[in-house]
């Protein structure tokens, strides 16, 4: 196959194939976490709210992650206190902040530098990920695995039954934020391969197919990862043969494995539950 | 084991508004108190307040003169069902698992001996068939029992449960007013959110009765008595003596 062949032949390709198996993975690990704690919303309005620092860090010349990670973090706290303090609901506050954050970006962006630069962080372009942003990609992916691995006990209890996890002493606020700050990380990582508009399906979209074909917490992050993983080499592999970007390539991608699995799949998908349906009838 | 659970002058609001007002009481080692009231009368806000899980206004709650937060490993908490994520991907077994979690702190994975003790606690609640049923796919009073074999996990001496008795079958009522009763005889303290009237009487031996303010505390006899009530459910008294409420 020609893309084999050329993923052996150039550099550039391998770091856009490490980087985009690195950023399926951890996507998938954070992504379960995400959508089991109610927090989707939350995935997409770090990914937006990075914006403005990325601008920010293009105006000061230093490398874009310090900025992307400084407002994604700001935007946490932003939505928690709103929330906290007030009584407006949260899926209100992240729409208002993150609103907020992301037409500061644009205008940031458009002024710091030129439009080919904005339509690469919004929409991705995986062929152009440098040395740096992969050997990033890859520090930040380990910082993650490492995290949820050592606290995975933790983690699965707070999103399970967070009211347990806080009588027992666990800090569950600084568990959240913890999450937010490791999203932060994972968004921003993701910014080179599926850029900001779509990071939201690389977050939820393989967890929700992984959700449909398991009952328990391990499997599923390790199924998301997977097709997170699957779902980025088949944006790359478009994008370098077909020139697409890469971005809505992958989106697509994830939201036809999450069709197969919602059609399919053996306990939750449609299908096999009209056919019981069906043969139940049928003997009846 | 004697220990004295302290409640003085508790008051909570959520956002400016007082949903508990000076409430006080005490109860002893070897108790299954039931915390009464009407909907919305505060008593899981109460038994969140007890378990420092919520900000009070104003107020201690104290075990043996102590804080209650030092003895948090000690405390087992089931909550209302309605809390609880049912699609969440979790099995029986993993769930009651949790209850290991507490007393092995951070950076411990639970081990083997763990997760027989969690099995140990399934078949005391009679659901070890259901161990690799993810928890979802189980009945109202299925769910209720496994949680309650989550707290025993946690070898807690201090028990709260919210609501444990709604919905729930004859069997998985039998079930759990069996080991809250033996956990009374063991000497441990048992509070439980309830406000359904008509087995008040076959529950407990003890009352707290609120209504957004302390109505009154104690023994059932002396609570469960006609004017209490009245005042607690702003009901006529001839529907409440069918429940065995003292005229
Ligand atoms: N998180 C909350 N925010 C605002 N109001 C609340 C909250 N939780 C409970 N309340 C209000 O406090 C009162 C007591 O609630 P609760 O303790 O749940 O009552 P009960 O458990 O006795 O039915 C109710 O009026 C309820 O609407
Ligand atoms: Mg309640």
């Amino acid at each position: 196959m020609g893309f084999l062949h050329d993923l052996q032949t150039y550099a550039f390709l391998q770091k856009a194939f490490v980087t985009s198996i690195m950023v399926g993975i951890i996507c998938g690990v954070i992504g379960s976490f995400i959508i089991l704690r109610g927090m989707a919303l939350m995935g997409d309005a770090i990914s937006h709210a990075v914006l403005p620092g990325v601008a920010i860090s293009y105006m000061l010349g230093i490398n874009y992650f310090y900025g992307a990670v400084f407002t994604g973090i700001l935007t946490a706290f932003g939505i928690g206190a709103i929330t906290q303090n007030s009584r407006i609901k949260s899926d209100s506050s992240i729409g208002l902040v993150f609103s907020a954050f992301f037409a500061l970006g644009i205008i940031l962006i458009t002024k710091a530098k030129s439009a080919t630069d904005l339509t690469q962080i919004l929409f991705g372009n995986v062929l152009a990920v440098r040395s740096s942003d992969m050997w990033l990609t890859l520090a930040i992916g380990s910082l993650v695995i490492l995290v949820v691995i050592i606290f995975y006990k933790e983690l699965l209890v707070s999103s399970f039954d967070e009211t347990m996890a806080a009588a027992y002493g666990l800090k569950v606020r600084f568990i959240h934020y913890a999450i937010m700050f490791l999203l932060t990380l994972v968004t921003v990582a993701s910014l080179q391969t599926v850029g900001v508009i779509l990071v939201v399906s690389m977050l939820i979209t393989p967890a929700s197919t992984a959700y449909l074909l398991t009952n328990r917490l391990s499997i599923m992050v390790l199924l998301a990862s997977f097709f997170g993983a699957l779902s980025a080499i088949i944006g790359l592999y478009f994008s370098f043969e077909y020139n697409m970007p890469s971005g809505p390539v992958i989106a697509l991608a994830t939201t036809g494995l999450f069709l197969l699995a919602f059609l399919f799949s053996p306990k939750q998908g449609i299908v096999f539950r009209k056919i019981k349906a069906f043969n139940r009838k049928k003997l009846a | 084991m004697s220990d004295i659970i302290s409640v003085k002058d508790v008051s909570v609001s959520y956002f400016g508004k007082q949903v508990l007002e000076d409430v006080s009481f005490e109860f002893k080692s070897g108790n299954l108190i039931g915390i009464l009231g009407p909907n919305g009368a505060g008593k899981s806000t109460l038994m969140k307040a007890m378990l420092g899980l919520i900000p009070k206004d104003k107020g201690t709650i104290e075990i043996n003169s102590k804080p209650l937060k030092v003895f948090r490993k000690k405390i087992a908490y089931v909550p209302q069902r309605s809390n609880i994520d049912w699609n969440f991907p979790i099995t029986v077994k993993d769930t009651v698992v949790i209850g290991t979690y507490p007393l092995l702190g951070l950076f411990h994975r639970p081990r083997k001996e763990d997760k027989e003790w969690a099995m140990c606690c399934l078949e005391q609640v009679g659901m070890v068939d259901f161990a690799d049923r993810q928890i979802g796919e189980l009945s109202g009073g299925q769910q209720q029992r496994v949680f309650l074999a989550r707290a025993l996990a946690q070898k807690a001496d201090y028990f709260f449960l919210d609501e444990p008795f709604v919905g729930i079958d004859v069997s998985s009522e039998d079930v759990i007013i069996g080991i809250l009763k033996k956990l009374q005889s063991e000497g441990k303290i048992v509070f439980v959110v309830h406000h359904d009237l008509t087995k008040v009487k076959n529950y407990f031996d003890e009352l707290v009765l609120i209504n957004k303010q302390l109505i009154d505390a104690g023994p059932v006899q002396k609570v469960f008595q006609s004017e209490n009530m009245t005042r607690a459910y702003e009901r006529p008294v001839s529907m409440l003596s069918d429940l065995g409420v003292e005229m």
